[in-house]
């Protein structure tokens, strides 16, 4: 099985978002970046164990600069064999998807794995673009994946429950909570990492059809209203009459 | 030139999800121009009341969905694209929607904004949208190049209104290619409405102590006929099943009430319901972060007070 998995960078969770050059950029300012939590902890954990389980290689990639390097490190220290970073930056979901397409078009991988959204622009777009891209079928959301060597049975979550799909040959998936469970690495993970190939390729394409024109912070809200405990009879009228919500 | 819409039926019933993405694509027509056309894949009930919130047309293909994967879907949505000289794609930010948004968009080479929730803008370069990013921390306004594009709409943030009147209805059969996704089975709970529809939402912490103590949360939730969410040490200690865990790692919800019972407010945890339109958090620490995101607080113990607020609730309903 040769394995593809899609890594991005985000900000921590706890990172406090600001902006800056008049609210037109992210202000990185302090911001400590991880590995997106739903590629490390389901996508890539799934993918070394189907690997583990049917032979093959996971490869990582990621699209982005110099700067990314430390998180690929970490995905190799929790155990791929090797990572592709494609040089540009990840200005726009469709960069992203066509700079790994391209990539993913001359190596034929067996599965590529996505997460299923990243913790920044949680847009779930990336998947299905670089399906559509390879041809590939796409299973989104995929909460758990057995494979056979041929065949895929996997579990997607839809609303209120889970869809069972079957696939054969090739396919993209995105993974969700459940695929897997978060591997820590260890001291002899971190050492070998150091020395697994990460190759840095030249991107296909480099302008996005879309832009962040500006960003703003949710309103602050005008303050709680704390109501006597003995009193929920109050509570009840003021969420029917004053927020009007039941 | 039109705004398409997909008003999804799932199991042959057209829910709230459809009659939002409509509404939305109306408004959007009136901005963008053209009409709003509304496409119905699979079989489904009284489609032409979807011109109601403001569809012109609706195009309903009735092939089962059975079997149906994400490419089968694009490929009849390019089709109709392509017949109804469409500038805009609508889906919801569902799971359907959120598998086919981002490979339509390649098929059409266009653009494309997930999870709006705002109507769209016309700019010179294409339109501009706004939408939430770092999981509800913040806004963004995006512009959206070339004079195509594929919007998803987060869920509950247009109230479909009515706006006229049952629509025409054109039968259409398209040539799709074999899925290749197969679809073995289908689990879903009956009865319950899944947690990025609802609209009241009862969600509990670690504050519950056990998993043996939910009787409190279900029955409060059955009284006013919410959904139950919990935080992530609660689904990941497997109290809770995994798909109620609602936050920045898991669903991301916005529902009109939202009740918070034995929550601290972790950052993780509010990134993912501060859009509610009503917090109510109920946390024996006045400390508790969550109060600062809360329009209503209860500070005491939550096993005093939870029965108390579902009897007010039951009388209350009894009036
Ligand atoms: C990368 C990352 C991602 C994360 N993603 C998420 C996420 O998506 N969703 C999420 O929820 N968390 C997430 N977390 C975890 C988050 O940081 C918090 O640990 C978690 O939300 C805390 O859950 P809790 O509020 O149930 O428990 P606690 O923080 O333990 O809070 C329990 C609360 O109950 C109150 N309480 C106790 N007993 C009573 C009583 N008898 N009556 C009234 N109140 C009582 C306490 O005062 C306290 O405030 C994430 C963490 C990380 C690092």
């Amino acid at each position: 099985m040769k394995l593809l998995v899609c890594i991005s960078k985000t900000p921590d969770t706890t990172a406090k978002i600001a902006f800056k050059e008049d609210n037109t950029q992210f202000d990185e300012n302090g911001v400590q970046f991880i590995l997106n939590p739903y590629d490390e902890w389901y996508a890539l954990v799934r993918a070394l164990e189907i690997k583990e389980q049917l032979g093959g290689s996971v490869t990582v990639i990621n699209v982005g600069g110099p700067s990314n390097d430390v998180v690929i490190r970490k995905a190799l220290a929790i155990g791929a064999d090797d990572a592709v970073r494609v040089n540009t930056e990840a200005i726009g979901s469709d960069v992203v998807a066509a700079n790994i397409a391209a990539y993913a078009r001359e190596n034929d991988f067996d599965i590529i794995f996505s997460g299923k959204e990243t913790i920044d622009f949680n847009s779930s777009e990336v998947g299905a673009m670089i399906a559509e891209h390879l041809d590939l079928p796409f299973i989104s959301y995929a909460s758990h994946l057995d494979h056979d060597g041929t065949t895929a049975t996997i579990a997607r979550d839809i609303e209120g429950g889970v869809e069972v799909v079957e696939v054969s040959g090739s396919f993209v998936l995105s993974a969700a909570k459940g695929l897997a469970e978060q591997r820590i690495p260890n001291m002899r993970g971190i050492m070998m990492a150091k020395r697994k190939p990460l190759n840095v390729i030249d991107p296909v394409v480099v302008e996005s059809k879309m832009d962040i024109v500006s960003y703003s912070l949710p309103p602050v809200k005008e303050g709680v209203k704390m109501i006597d405990p003995e009193n929920m009879d109050e509570l009840v009228r003021l969420l029917h009459e004053e927020a009007k919500v039941v | 030139m039109s705004v398409l819409v997909l008003a999804e039926s799932p199991k042959g019933k057209l829910k709230k999800a459809a009659f939002e993405v409509v509404h939305y694509g109306f408004k959007a027509a009136q901005e963008l121009g053209g009409s709003c056309i509304a496409l119905v894949i699979g079989s489904a009930d009284e489609v032409s009341q979807l011109g109601k919130y403001g569809a012109s047309k609706v195009i309903h293909v009735p092939e089962d969905r059975g079997g149906m994967d994400s490419a089968t879907y694009t490929d009849m949505i390019a089709q109709v694209v392509e017949r109804e000289s469409i500038h805009t794609v609508v889906v919801n930010h569902s799971s359907t929607g959120k598998a086919i948004a981002g490979r339509l968009s390649v098929r059409l080479d266009t653009g494309i904004a997930s999870q709006v929730n705002t109507v769209p803008q016309k700019s010179d370069q294409g339109i501009t949208v706004g939408r939430p990013v770092f999981s509800g921390k913040a806004f963004a306004k995006y512009l959206i190049k070339g004079d195509r594009r594929v919007l998803s709409l987060m869920g509950n943030a247009m109230a479909p209104q009515e706006v006229g009147a049952a629509c025409p209805v054109e039968e259409v059969s398209l040539q799709v290619p074999t899925p290749r996704v197969i679809i073995k089975e289908t689990k879903t709970v009956d009865g319950v409405v899944p947690l990025p529809e609802a609209e009241l939402v009862v969600s509990a912490g670690r504050g519950m102590k056990g998993p043996e103590n939910w009787g409190i949360i279900e029955e409060l939730a059955d009284v006013i006929g919410a959904t139950t969410a919990c935080s992530r040490p609660v689904a990941d200690s497997g109290w809770r099943p995994h798909h109620e865990h609602v936050g920045q790692t898991g669903v991301a919800i916005r529902p009109n009430l939202y009740i918070a019972i034995g929550i601290s407010g972790a950052i993780q945890h509010l990134a993912g319901v501060n859009s509610s339109k009503c917090i109510v958090v109920i946390n024996k620490d006045p400390e508790a972060p969550f109060f600062k995101a809360a329009d209503y607080g209860v500070c005491a113990d939550l096993f005093d007070v939870v029965p108390r607020l579902t009897a007010a609730f039951k009388k209350f309903k009894a009036l």
